[in-house]
């Protein structure tokens, strides 16, 4: 994919520019190990109780969604989601252990850290990376904030909003030009990834908190209750988990090799047109 | 420069070599040989005291867990933990409604006290609708009376060499092979031999003004389902934490040589002492 964007604009001539600051790279990848560990430790924690709820107590015969067995033989895992039932086996309410035997839980076991039902250990597990991520995004935000990196390449401008067609346009032809700035729909996918849905976690996770609970009960007012913050802190990681999906896809068709390296030296080529500044 | 098509086969080795690494990672969070080590989990754990320490330092010593209205009492609080203690001197207790029932309150105390329910009930009582949450993720609201514990530990006299309040209970979960997917929310299943229920605080939290030592629900006698006659309720933590079947109350200067060493049943179990979160 590499070679055919570098040599699609033959007029072009390509240039090595300085994308990612050194912070941005060591957080970036920081985050991206910290995140797994905190997406799989959260699970392990969901499965505990795997229903959710909103307002501040669980109403258990009208949850928001909910992963349980079914009375079948063979068990049958079923997810309920405000009120509607779909058949999940294999996947949530049921799923296989190592030896192909059927085991009731939320999310099977490859995908929760520890991989064994155990919520003490997840909590510690998932604890621990919080503090590393909420370390990790602390200078992540304060040095995007200082070095004006947000203001100056991630927050969309007015002319950005405006190209937004044009931007989607480009997207559904798989036409990545290699620019020197972001285009516009990867400044809005950054913006809500880094600078809404992860700092929300954070807030939503420390809603659960009941010592945080007395300490800011605003927290509990913003949110709507510690249930609703447990509702959307699983929504919000769920949003995450497609973010990162679309991400790696990007990553993978416009560019891989030039991206990866400008996440890791933070040099990448630019093809830039003679009537660019 | 060098050529892009020449190295490109290289470079894609190397990214499947990165591939292999990271899913090899994954894998072995299934086998858990990782996420379960005791040395790695020792490690993780300085997590712990930096949240116990951070929630103390950022919460004021007496500030209230949020209060509820009369309409926000559960429909249906869910009984967690021992519903039905089988110790055959607590049934005959139970059996008499209690009369024959007197509360310890011994160990680093100037005055040891014997407290019948008639006793804690002559006591200034306290009432408070408040939200309990389950390390499991649900919560139930619900009205509580009781005598708040500094009343009982002010007619005692601390000693000053006292540092945590141990609550010795009369249920028992089992003992030997307790699973590791044992969690908080299964019965006491009946039979002697396990272990006996204990939970400890500290001082911050049994002179908190909602620490109570509760034995009404709701307005009516505590059930034994809920922990007749005495359970402990704290406005800023888990409900694990919440002992109940109360019958000793007993003030150490550290419980390092009580059940496993670490401060209550769930906490020999791997649960954090302090659940603030």
């Amino acid at each position: 994919m590499s070679e055919v964007a570098l040599q699609s604009h033959g007029t072009g001539r390509r240039v090595a520019v300085r994308r990612h600051g050194l912070i941005v790279r060591i957080t970036h990848w920081t985050n991206a190990v910290v995140w797994v560990f905190l997406l799989m430790s959260g699970l392990q924690i969901f499965n505990a109780h795997p229903a959710l709820y909103f307002g501040n107590q669980s109403n258990f015969a009208h949850p928001f969604l909910a992963m349980e067995a079914a009375d079948d033989n063979p068990a049958r895992g079923v997810t309920w989601i405000a009120g509607h039932s779909f058949d999940t086996t294999g996947w949530f309410g049921v799923s296989y252990d190592e030896n192909g035997e059927p085991v009731e839980r939320g999310f099977p076991q490859f995908l929760t850290w520890p991989g064994e039902q155990d919520l003490a250990t997840g909590r510690r597990w998932h604890f621990f990376f919080a503090w590393l991520f909420v370390i990790n995004g602390t200078i992540y935000l304060l040095s995007g904030v200082l070095s004006r990196h947000f203001a100056r390449d991630l927050l969309p401008s007015w002319s950005d909003i405006r190209h937004i067609p044009r931007s989607i346009f480009d997207h559904v032809r798989f036409k990545f030009p290699h620019e020197r700035r972001y285009n516009v729909l990867q400044k809005l996918a950054y913006v809500s990834a880094a600078l809404v849905a992860l700092p929300l976690m954070v807030l939503t996770g420390l809603t659960m908190s009941p010592a945080m609970n007395a300490a800011f009960p605003w927290l509990l007012e913003i949110f709507g209750g510690r249930q609703s913050a447990r509702t959307i802190h699983f929504i919000t990681a769920m949003f995450l988990v497609l973010f990162v999906f679309v991400h790696l896809v990007m990553v993978l068709i416009s560019g891989v090799f030039n991206n990866l390296r400008s996440m890791i030296t933070g040099r990448y080529v630019i093809e830039e047109q003679a009537d660019d500044p | 420069m060098i050529p892009e098509r020449k190295l490109l086969v290289s470079r894609r080795s190397l990214l499947r070599f990165g591939a292999i690494g990271v899913g090899s990672l994954l894998l072995a969070g299934c086998d858990d040989a990782v996420s379960e080590n005791p040395r790695i989990l020792s490690f993780i754990d300085k997590a712990s005291v930096l949240t116990y320490r951070a929630q103390r330092l950022i919460l004021p010593r007496d500030k209230l867990a949020p209060e509820f209205s009369e309409s926000d009492i559960a429909p249906q609080f869910r009984a967690n933990g021992s519903t039905s203690p089988s110790d055959p001197a607590y049934r005959a207790l139970a059996a008499a409604n209690f009369v024959d029932w007197r509360l310890m309150v011994d160990g680093l105390v100037d005055k040891p006290l014997k407290l019948s329910l008639a006793d804690l009930r002559a006591l200034p009582a306290s009432t408070q609708i408040t939200r309990h949450d389950c390390v499991e993720g649900w919560s139930c609201i619900g009205k509580w009376t009781g005598t708040p514990l500094s009343e009982v530990l002010n007619r005692a006299g601390v000693k000053p060499q006292a540092r945590f309040v141990v609550f010795h209970c009369a249920d028992r979960f089992q003992d030997d092979g307790v699973p590791d997917d044992f969690e908080p929310g299964e019965s006491d299943s009946g039979n002697s031999g396990g272990v006996p229920y204990y939970e400890s605080i500290d001082f911050v939290d049994a002179y908190h003004p909602q620490t109570l030592l509760a034995y009404e629900l709701n307005d009516q006698t505590l059930p034994i389902a809920y922990g007749a006659p005495l359970r402990l309720r704290l406005g800023r933590q888990l409900g694990y934490k919440m002992a109940k079947y109360v019958m000793r109350i007993e003030l150490v200067s550290s419980f390092a040589r009580m059940g496993g060493g670490n401060g209550g049943y769930w906490e020999d179990l791997g649960y954090q002492w302090y659940a603030g979160i």
